[in-house]
């Protein structure tokens, strides 16, 4: 066990798999010799070979291009998209090839990808830094979609995507890969060593795609988040003061169903919160599979708590952010209604 | 370069990943930056068919030499005044980034891009181009704006994104938007402004008009599917655009072999598009200068698109994000070839008996003080930290002509 923050446990998670397996390897813009613009893959290259981990040309379609084509050699190639906002030129090869390579070639070929990028707002990095893109890839069927909360999940879930046979898009959430960000930006922000969740083994280990975490059990609302919105969604329950059930979802798609029906219809009020804009977010979906599942079960319309549908504006970060007292105001809602 | 054999099979192909010359602490090697003398590349007529300068793409075409002269048939005869007007633009451009750099900083701004070592592309090609014509920078042309004469504190209104940021606190710093100043709004994604200048120059064409297109892009960003494009639909359809490829070396900390340019340097590029290339010292003002003169002359006579290399160097990190110690050598600015542009053309002006050190140190004074006196003002207004800023009420404006009622609701929502 060592203490991990985010970055660090995602970095042992790549350092885990190039050493396992052989035909693992891993590329993007700037993610060799120095590590990547976050650090990520810090110290690979040099530790398992400038063909383990290696930079490449600023372009997202080839990135993508060129891992299909791996895999149908029968690699397993790990790609960085540096930053989510810059996944779109790839999206071509995501949807059209990554996304239905098993399904139109038979089976013959499969593309076993996993595709990490930065994602999220709360960094003051305007339009293009900061987006949540999601619900762009839960949409196409055919691609698992991930998101970790937490070093310890991050590690797991990061392995287990690897390993996994379908092609995976793991968007990791920037704000708090130092530390589990709040919603509070006018606080500190605690490191990562002070929460459990940064005890994270330093050899293999996998956390299950498709399984659900509840962070928070309580008996009053179901809150359905994923990524930083776990962490301001549990300050914003403290501050409601409402015993609300906190679902940490981490795989989006295909998602932990039974988790949700089992906790919706146990509270009866379901609040869903993300940072991407609202319509036609993940949210939309979420919000349709409760309604379809255990409408005899709601007291309460279905909330979300969302992102503007406006692209992220720079100098209004924290007017923008679905911040905890947003989704408190929500939290009382749904209990009041 | 290459990755040695396998041990076990030294028949077997191997994988070569680039790398550069040289890493933080090994010695500088620009032994592959393919240089020639000033003065020494001949200047074809404009009117040219592109088949019989292909050459020109593995040259440098350099003007000023290393006595500080100007030599041979690029040297643009630019006057007197031309030549301290674009030597003041270079060093207002450098001020200004240096006090921005520092706002930065101290936190009065999220994020800033400098372009030290550079302000010779723009600023020279800014001389070169009519004011009407249109401009596609990246975030490292801030020498356009400062050159065509748009003021200083709106730009730094914008980097501070305070209450008078014309772009309303909805852009990242330094990802300027100038309508008025012929300056195209920068996108934070690269290469997506290499196309759009393209159809920029159609549109002209279309109107039978005379204006021409200059776009830039990074060495690093010609990788992406964009710079293709402007290139086919350019020489496809004649396209009046001047593409430029600003090779600085670096792509963050990816060295421009990582971008393609090992085994033949970005100009070559055009020969399979049909179209002709100059590759230029990007740290040479007059050659700059003239070999966009060559193009607009080429373009405004409807023969069409050139494209550019720049062969310059980033002197600083690539953003106040990175510390470029970490991934090349901290000699490796001082030592590159080309020197400095600002240098340079100091040094050239005075060489023709027109400036003196004196004169320099003083205009160097007067523009600090300038960018001084403005940033003070700006400051004043607010900054991202403090002070007033843009009303909320422009996050939900211009997504749409017409506010739509989801986004009225929304707003209301936040009580505004
Ligand atoms: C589509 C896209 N991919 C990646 C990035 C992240 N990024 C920003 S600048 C940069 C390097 C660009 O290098 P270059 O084109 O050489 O321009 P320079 O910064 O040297 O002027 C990268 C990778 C981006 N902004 N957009
Ligand atoms: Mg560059």
């Amino acid at each position: 066990m060592a203490t991990m923050n985010m970055i660090q446990a995602l970095n042992s998670a790549m350092d885990v798999l190039l050493t396992r397996d052989p035909n693992v390897l891993i590329f993007g813009e700037d993610v060799g010799f120095f590590g990547g613009v976050f650090r990520a893959t810090e110290g690979l290259q040099k530790k398992h070979g400038l063909e383990r981990c290696f930079d490449t040309p600023i372009a997202e379609a080839g990135l993508i291009g060129i891992s299909v084509g791996m895999a149908a050699y029968g690699l397993r190639p790990i790609v960085e998209i540096q930053f989510a906002d810059y996944i779109y030129p790839a999206y071509d090869q995501i949807v059209s090839e990554v996304a239905r390579l098993r399904y139109r070639s038979a089976g013959q070929f499969t593309a076993p990808i996993t595709i990490r990028s930065p994602y999220g707002g709360g960094i003051f990095g305007g339009q293009t830094h900061s987006q949540s893109v999601e619900a762009l890839f839960t949409h196409v069927a055919g691609l698992k979609v991930v998101i970790p909360s937490n070093p310890y999940d991050a590690k797991g879930l990061l392995i287990a995507s690897v390993e996994e046979d379908d092609p995976v898009v793991f968007l990791e959430p920037k704000r708090i890969y130092n530390g589990p960000f709040d919603g509070h930006h006018d606080r500190p922000v605690s490191p990562w060593s002070k929460h459990p969740a940064s005890e994270v083994p330093d050899g293999h280990y996998r956390v299950p795609l498709g399984k659900a975490a509840v962070a928070r059990e309580g008996s009053d609302v179901t809150v359905l988040a994923y990524g930083t919105m776990v962490h301001v969604v549990l300050a914003a329950v403290e501050e409601a003061g409402v015993d609300a059930e906190v679902i940490d979802l981490r795989t989006l798609w295909p998602v932990d169903i039974e988790a949700i029906t089992g906790s919706v219809r146990k509270t009866g009020r379901c609040v869903i919160v993300h940072e991407a804009t609202r319509t036609s977010g993940f949210g939309a979906e979420l919000s349709a599979l409760v309604q379809e599942r255990c409408f005899y079960h709601l007291e309460a319309p279905i909330l979300r708590v969302a992102g503007w549908d406006t692209p992220y504006p720079h100098a209004f970060e924290w007017e923008y952010f679905p911040g905890p007292a947003r989704v408190a105001a929500a939290l009382k809602r749904t209990m009041e209604a | 370069m290459t990755s040695s054999p396998h041990p076990l099979r030294p028949n077997a192909l191997s994988l070569r990943i680039p790398e550069p010359k040289a890493r933080p602490g090994e010695k500088l090697d620009f032994g592959n930056l393919r240089l020639s003398a000033a003065g020494e590349v001949a200047r074809p007529p404009v009117d040219i068919d592109h088949t019989e300068i292909r050459d020109l793409a593995y040259r440098l075409i350099r003007v000023l030499d290393d006595d500080d002269r100007a030599l041979g048939p690029w040297a643009p005869g630019l006057s007197v005044e031309a030549l301290k007007r674009g030597l003041r633009s270079m060093m207002l451009t450098r001020a200004f980034d240096e006090r921005m750099y520092r706002a930065q900083r101290q936190g009065k701004t999220s994020f800033y891009m400098k372009c030290r070592g550079e302000e010779a592309v723009a600023v020279a090609q800014a001389e070169a181009l009519s004011p009407d014509d249109m401009c596609f920078p990246t975030y490292r042309q801030q020498g356009l704006l400062i050159a065509r004469g748009y003021p200083l504190l709106e730009m730094m209104n914008q980097v501070l994104s305070n209450e008078q940021d014309p772009l309303k606190g909805r852009q990242l710093p330094v990802l300027y938007s100038a309508r008025e100043f012929g300056f195209f709004s920068i996108s934070g994604n690269l290469g997506t402004q290499f196309s759009q200048a393209v159809g920029w120059a159609m549109a002209s064409a279309f109107k039978n008009d005379r204006r021409v297109a200059s776009a830039w892009i990074g060495d690093g960003s010609t990788a992406e599917g964009d710079f293709h494009h402007a290139l086919t639909f350019a020489s496809v359809y004649r396209a009046p655009a001047i593409l430029n490829v600003v090779n600085n070396q670096w792509a963050i900390s990816s060295f421009h072999g990582i971008a393609g340019d090992n085994d033949s340097p970005f100009a070559s590029r055009a020969t399979g598009y049909g179209l002709p290339a100059l590759r230029v010292d990007g740290n040479d003002f007059l050659a700059v200068y003239a070999a966009t003169r060559w193009a607009v002359d080429r373009a405004r006579a409807n023969l069409g698109a050139t494209l550019i290399e720049h062969v310059t160097y980033r002197a600083e990190g690539h953003s106040t994000s990175d510390d470029p110690s970490q991934y090349r050598p901290v000699e490796e600015a001082a030592g590159w070839p080309l020197g400095d542009p600002v240098a340079r053309l100091s040094r050239h002006l005075i060489a023709i008996g027109e400036w003196s050190d004196d004169a320099h140190a003083a205009l160097e004074k007067e523009l600090v003080e300038l960018v001084r006196a403005t940033a003070r003002q700006s400051e004043a207004i607010g900054t991202l930290a403090t002070g007033s800023k843009p009303s909320v009420r422009e996050m939900f404006e211009d997504v749409f002509k017409e506010m739509p009622w989801h986004i009225r609701e929304q707003r209301q929502e936040l009580g505004i």
